[in-house]
């Protein structure tokens, strides 16, 4: 993998070199030939004055190399932070708006603050046509109710569960069959709750896989019976989530049978929707007409902030995503900003090189050198140090990154790696950047002038 | 071979235009041997920049062959000075990270010719300076008269019509002064134009004819006659005055 994307690197590095001639030859700028690259004399010249310096190179090497190092590892650490987190809130990578029933906080028509407002079955299938306006306009995708079991705000809240003389308590969640796509539960057997079970009332369960080895050990509990809360369920499926054994220690039933199992009446604590690929604007358009909707049929306030609590994903969504482009661009400026520190140095030692060559630079004008074959010689100097430097800080970050990701990978950092685009664009980066370094120092140097070169003394 | 006329030069100083060289008016023909003297800030180091394209002047006329020497650009400058000049400095200016066969070849290094070819020709020119057993020391290795051989093998070895040599005996004692000497007669002889630029007499003696400065201007006969009470100046001037 290193040694591709290294391989890569230094063709695309090579090809530029060969652009950047081919441009500056366009443009007339430098009578550079092709040959002057391939050329080895050229090529003696460079690397004798980088032998007859080493301590000098290696230092200037070190601080670009740091530069795209630090660059890299940044990078490569914030993409792995990204997909962690991103991993870590699967449950909001879809598109969905919750809604739940609260406690009205305005006085509204006649009514005292403090009114308990509840959902009913009227209000689901209402919901169910909220949608943009305007033909094609995005509308409600997915959609189910919750009916809180044991009343509360939050959640169904537990239930003790028996069979064969094991009880446990598990979270209890009575829903319709859209619930499954707000979470990240996977059936491993059976199925999960459907319409038939809703319009039947059937005494169905889909259970979590802690739950099943709790009560069933190893046998096959599909067809099974269960007693939940007095009342008994026929498992009709078993489920497992990547989130771990907290969001498997659950079961599900119909919210039909619940009703009718514990007292419900038509009620329901909560409504979740999905919105497909909404933006924030649209997913706030439809969330708005369903609390129109809740109050115009339950008298409150559509402005109080309390009667109906409202959780958007898609909110939540942008506002990560905000996040991380913050995050990604101070990486990126910070990591330019210590390339930008590490060709200055180039820049600037060889600078201070060319003022020591001022003799040199005479001699070789006296004998016949043209400015822009000194010109080429200091640029090609620079290019080769601050390329080979930045391959080596390029490789060392993507060796540091494959190590991160083989021993320091957790919840918050998954595949931590920079991708070929960013390795094509650090090469380019690097040309670019080298010239630059080179070009402030070849002027100087094309500048000497031999008469004040050669003047002894 | 070289023809002045009427050239001047001024160097900006401050607000003031020093008048360097006052209508300098020469002729230098094939294969001659020449030297010019004249003591310091008499204007002999700029009148050296300008023969040799290092320094261009405000008025007057270079030519060189053919070619009128003016306004050049720095590429045109560094290809007729590669192809029709050797440069010989009083401290060698030889590059000290190089070998002699280095030092040497490079002059063809600017002209593009191949690296086998020229450190074959290079050879060559270090035999005939003697030295082909030094080519592959750096000149910290070598003594003064050595570097000297070195340096006027790398300005021969692009086949110039002109060699200017700068004090080439400056930095010598007076037996490796003379060995030099004896080397620049002989490249004379071979039909290269030599002109040399020096203080000592005794150098100026073993060429053809002396061009003295003084002040920026080329002293008349009348000058020199004016001046031979000084005893020294008289025997150059007889020396020179000899055929």
């Amino acid at each position: 993998m290193i040694a591709i994307f290294l391989g890569v690197a230094v063709v695309v590095f090579v090809g530029l070199v060969l652009f950047l001639i081919t441009l500056l030859r366009i443009a007339g700028v430098m009578l550079v030939q092709w040959r002057d690259l391939v050329s080895f004399d050229r090529w003696l010249e460079v690397l004798g004055t980088i032998r007859r310096n080493k301590l000098r190179t290696a230092l200037t090497m070190i601080s670009v190399a740091w530069g795209i190092f630090v660059l890299v590892f940044l990078l490569g650490l914030g993409k792995g932070l990204d997909a962690g987190l991103r991993h870590n809130f699967g449950r909001d990578s879809i598109n969905a708006v919750w809604l739940y029933s609260n406690k009205t906080s305005i006085p509204h028509d006649g009514y005292d603050v403090g009114r308990k407002i509840t959902f009913e079955n009227r209000d689901y299938e209402r919901a169910k046509l909220a949608k943009v306006p305007g033909a094609g306009g995005q509308g409600v995708e997915r959609i189910s109710g919750q009916y809180y079991v044991k009343g509360g705000q939050l959640g169904g809240g537990e239930m003790l569960t028996r069979r064969n003389g094991k009880t446990n308590a598990f979270d209890l969640n009575a829903v319709h069959p859209d619930a499954i796509y707000f979470n990240t539960h996977v059936m491993e057997s059976g199925r999960f709750i459907d319409y038939a079970d809703i319009v039947a009332r059937r005494k169905s369960a889909a259970i979590g896989g802690p739950v099943r080895d709790f009560l069933f050990g190893t046998e096959d509990p599909i067809g099974q019976w269960i007693n939940i809360g007095g009342v008994p369920f026929q498992v009709v499926g078993v489920f497992s989530d990547p989130g771990g054994p907290e969001q498997e220690r659950q079961i599900y039933i119909p919210v039909s049978t619940a009703q009718l199992a514990f007292n419900g009446a038509d009620h329901l604590g909560m409504l979740e929707i999905a919105v497909g690929d909404a933006t924030a604007e649209q997913a706030k358009v439809i969330s708005d007409q369903i609390l129109a909707q809740l109050a115009e049929h339950h008298q409150f306030d559509p402005k109080d902030p309390q009667a109906v609590r409202i959780h958007s994903s898609v909110e939540t969504a942008e506002r990560f995503a905000k996040l991380f482009w913050l995050i990604s661009t101070f990486v990126i400026v910070i990591g330019l900003g210590t390339l930008a520190a590490g060709v200055v140095g180039v820049s600037n030692i060889m600078m201070i090189a060319v003022k020591e060559r001022t003799k040199e630079i005479g001699v070789r004008k006296a004998l016949g050198a043209t400015p822009s074959s000194i010109v080429a010689m200091i640029i090609q100097e620079a290019v080769f140090l601050t390329g080979i430097a930045g391959l080596l800080g390029l490789s060392g970050g993507v060796a540091l990154l494959g190590v991160v990701a083989k021993f320091a990978e957790n919840d918050f950092m998954r595949n931590p790696s920079i991708d070929l685009r960013v390795g094509v664009l650090a090469a380019v980066g690097l040309v670019v950047a080298g010239a630059l370094a080179g070009f402030f120092p070849a002027r100087a140097a094309a500048r000497v002038n031999p008469i004040h070169a050669l003047r002894d003394q | 071979m070289l023809r002045l006329s009427r050239v001047n030069k001024y160097y900006k100083v401050g607000a003031h235009s020093l008048h360097v060289l006052r209508d300098i008016d020469f002729e230098v023909g094939d294969g001659e041997f020449v030297a010019i003297m004249g003591a310091s800030g008499s204007g002999k180091s700029t009148l050296l920049n300008i023969l040799g394209i290092l320094d261009d002047y405000d008025s007057g006329e270079y030519w060189l062959g053919d070619t009128r020497i003016h306004n050049l650009t720095e590429r045109k400058a560094a290809n007729y000075r590669n192809r029709f000049l050797g440069f010989v400095f009083q401290s060698f200016n030889l590059l000290p990270f190089k070998t002699a066969l280095e030092n040497v070849a490079l002059p063809l290094y600017y002209q593009g010719v191949s690296r086998r070819k020229r450190n074959q020709i290079a050879a060559q020119y270090l035999e005939r300076v003697g030295l082909r057993d030094w080519a592959e020391h750096t000149p910290a290795e070598m003594s003064g008269g050595q570097k000297q051989r070195v340096a006027i093998a790398r300005a021969l070895i692009g086949k110039p019509r002109l060699i200017l040599a700068d004090e080439p005996t400056g930095a010598l004692d007076s037996e490796t002064s003379k060995q030099i000497m004896d080397l620049l007669s002989e490249i004379h002889r071979s039909g290269i134009t030599v002109l040399v630029v020096t203080h000592d007499s005794e150098v100026a003696a073993r060429t053809q004819r002396t061009i003295r400065l003084k002040d920026g201007k080329v002293m008349t006969p009348h000058e020199l006659a004016a001046s031979s009470s000084n005893p020294q100046m008289a025997a150059v001037a007889a020396v020179t005055a000899a055929p």
